[in-house]
C-alpha cells in the first residue's frame, strides 16, 4: 500500500508517462533506494604503528617495556618515540597499533587525573580504575565502528596490591602475570611464561630487567617493525620510573654462514 | 545606606542617579561578613589561607572547604557566600580543562581570570540572575611564575603581591604590607599566612574558626594542595604563640 495520497492513481514510476503531465519533483520516490547511499565511512586502519608492548610482575611491582620505533606501514619513520605513559603515580600504560591514537588516549587519561585531582578528596586513580576506564572507552569506540586502534597494557602497584591487564580495540580484556602486544603475543609470551610463572613474588629486578632484556632481543631478531632502542618502565610502591633509552645488544656473526646475509663466495 | 528606599536597589540593571549599582555593592556587603582570606605571592610560588567560621559544632572537622583546586598548578579561596564559592571553582575548572582541550597545555592563570572576570560580570546584567556574593583569590603559578588575582562582586580583577578579602581585611593587608613577600620562601609565608589569621581574627565576636592553608611551589611540585599535616600543626602552633605575645 502506498500512504501517500498524491501518488494514488498516478503511474507508479516516470518512465510510463513519458510526457510528465503531473509535478514529479514534489513527490517521495517509491523506487528502491540505496540503504548505504549516505553511509559514513570512517578511517579504519591504523596508519603510524607501535609493535609490541611486554609486561611481567615480579617482586617489588611490575615492568613494562616498548621499542621507541613508530612505523609508518614498513619504514621504520619515527625512531625516538616513547610509547610508555605515566599515568598519576602508581600506574603505567603501553601502546602498541595507531600512535596518533595513543595519544589521544594519553590526552583524555590527562583529562581524568586532572579532573581527579582537582577533588582533592583524598583519592586517587589507580591502575585497575584506569584500565576499567579505558576498556570502557574501548569497547564504547568500536561499537560506534570507529575503534582507537591500540592494544593496550595496563599496570601498577597500589595500595600492596600488583595489578596488570590487557584492552584492546574491541575492548577485550585480560590479566596474567606476564603480557604482551602484537608480535611479542607470539614471540615472547612463552618466554615470559617460562621465565616468570609462579616466580612473581620472589623475582628481583636484576632478574626481570634480564627476562624482559632477552624477550627485546628475540622480538629484534625476528619482528621486522621492530628497534633495537628500547625503554623499560618500572612501577613500585615508590612510584612509577621510565628509563632512558637502552640499546638491545645483538650478536651477527651467525649471519656468515647463511646464504643471503653474509658475504656471497657463489 | 542612603539609598534605601529609593528604589534603585531594586535591580542590578538599574543605576542610581550617582552611578552606582546598588545591588553590586550589597554583594560587597555579603563578602565583608564572612572569615577572611588571604593570599601571598612569595619568590617561589603562592600560599593561599582562610579564616574559616565554624557555626556549628556538630560540623565535622574539615567540612566545607573555602579553598578549592582549579587544576594542578591553580587553586582559589574564597570570602563571602559558600555556595557562590562553589558555583565558581566548578566554574573556574570547567574553563581550565576546556583551555587544556584547546590549546593541550596547562592554562595560564591570566587566562582564567580573564574568562572568570566576564562570568562574574555577566551575573550583574541581568533581572533573572543576583550578583556573586563573593569575592575570590585565584593563585597559582604558571610559565611566568607565580601569581595572585581577586575577583570582585562586580566582575572586576587585579592581580596582587598579597590579597586579603573578608572580615578582616584592614588588618590583613596592614599586615601583608609589613612582610617583604618576594624575598619570604614558601615555609615562611605559610607561618605568616597562619599568624596573620590568627592575628586578624576576633575572638570576642566570633565562636570557633578552623584555619585551612594551601600553596603551590616547589615544595608541592608545583601542585596545588593543602599543605602537610606537619607543616600546618606547626604553623598554626607559632600563629598561637605569636598571638601570645602580641597581646
Amino acid at each position: 500500500m502506498d500512504h501517500f495520497p498524491t501518488n494514488w492513481g498516478r503511474p507508479r514510476h516516470e518512465g510510463f508517462d513519458a510526457y510528465g503531465t503531473f509535478p514529479i519533483h514534489q513527490r517521495p520516490t517509491n523506487g528502491p533506494k540505496d540503504a548505504f547511499k549516505e553511509g559514513i565511512e570512517r578511517t579504519q586502519q591504523p596508519i603510524v604503528t607501535g609493535t609490541s608492548v611486554l609486561a611481567i610482575k615480579y617482586k617489588d611491582g611490575i615492568m613494562m617495556a616498548a621499542d621507541n620505533l613508530a612505523s609508518y606501514g614498513s619504514l621504520a619513520r619515527f625512531k625516538d618515540i616513547s610509547r610508555l605513559h605515566a599515568v598519576g603515580n602508581n600506574t603505567i600504560i603501553g601502546a602498541g597499533g595507531d600512535m596518533s591514537d595513543f595519544q589521544y588516549i594519553q590526552t583524555i587519561l590527562d583529562d581524568i587525573t586532572t579532573e581527579e585531582f582537582t577533588a582533592q578528596d583524598g583519592h586517587s586513580l589507580g591502575p585497575a580504575e584506569i584500565h576499567e576506564y579505558l576498556s570502557q572507552v574501548m569497547y564504547a569506540r568500536r561499537t560506534k565502528m570507529n575503534p582507537l586502534w591500540n592494544a593496550l597494557l595496563v599496570g601498577g602497584v597500589k595500595d600492596g596490591k600488583k595489578f596488570l591487564a590487557y584492552v584492546d580495540l574491541l575492548g577485550t580484556t585480560y590479566s596474567a602475570s606476564t603480557l604482551a602486544t602484537g608480535f611479542g603475543g607470539h614471540l615472547a609470551i612463552p618466554l615470559l611464561r617460562e621465565a616468570v610463572e609462579g616466580r612473581e613474588d620472589t623475582l628481583t629486578e636484576e632478574e626481570a630487567l634480564r627476562i624482559i632484556e632477552n624477550s627485546m632481543r628475540v622480538l629484534f631478531y625476528r619482528d621486522a617493525r621492530s628497534l633495537n632502542k628500547y625503554q623499560v618502565a618500572i612501577v613500585t610502591e615508590a612510584g612509577v620510573k621510565i628509563s632512558e633509552s637502552l640499546k638491545v645488544e645483538t650478536s651477527w656473526s651467525f649471519a656468515e654462514g647463511i646464504r643471503g646475509y653474509g658475504a656471497q663466495t657463489q | 545606606m542612603t539609598s534605601i528606599g529609593t528604589g534603585y536597589d531594586l535591580s542590578a540593571s538599574t543605576y542610581s542617579p550617582d552611578g552606582r549599582i546598588f545591588q553590586v555593592e550589597y554583594a560587597g556587603k555579603a563578602v565583608e561578613n564572612s572569615g577572611t582570606a588571604i593570599g601571598l605571592k612569595v619568590k617561589d610560588g603562592v600560599v593561599l589561607a582562610v579564616e574559616k567560621l565554624v557555626h556549628s559544632k556538630l560540623l565535622v572537622p574539615d567540612a566545607n572547604r573555602r579553598i578549592q583546586t582549579v587544576d594542578r598548578h591553580i587553586g582559589l579561596a574564597t570570602a563571602g557566600l559558600l555556595a557562590d564559592g562553589r558555583n565558581i571553582s566548578n566554574r573556574a575548572r570547567d574553563e581550565a580543562s576546556s583551555y587544556r582541550d584547546i590549546y593541550r597545555s596547562p592554562a595560564p592563570l591570566k587566562a582564567i581570570i580573564d574568562r572568570l572576570g566576564l562570568y562574574v560580570q555577566a551575573y550583574t546584567l541581568y533581572s533573572s540572575v543576583r550578583p556573586f556574593g563573593i569575592s575570590t583569590i585565584l593563585g597559582g603559578v604558571d610559565e611566568n611564575g607565580p601569581s595572585l588575582y581577586v575577583v570582585e562582586p562586580s566582575g572586576v580583577f587585579f592581580g596582587y603581591n598579597g590579597a586579603a578579602i573578608g572580615k578582616g581585611r584592614q588588618l590583613a593587608k596592614t599586615e601583608l604590607e609589613k612582610l617583604k613577600l618576594n624575598e619570604l620562601s614558601m615555609r615562611e609565608a605559610v607561618m605568616e599566612a597562619a599568624r596573620i589569621i590568627y592575628l586578624v581574627h576576633d575572638d570576642a565576636k566570633e565562636k570557633d574558626f578552623e584555619l585551612e592553608i594551601s600553596w603551590i611551589g616547589p615544595e608541592s611540585n608545583y601542585t596545588h594542595v593543602h599543605v602537610p599535616k606537619d607543616l600546618f600543626n606547626e604553623a598554626e602552633a607559632q600563629a598561637k604563640a605569636a598571638l601570645e605575645t602580641f597581646e
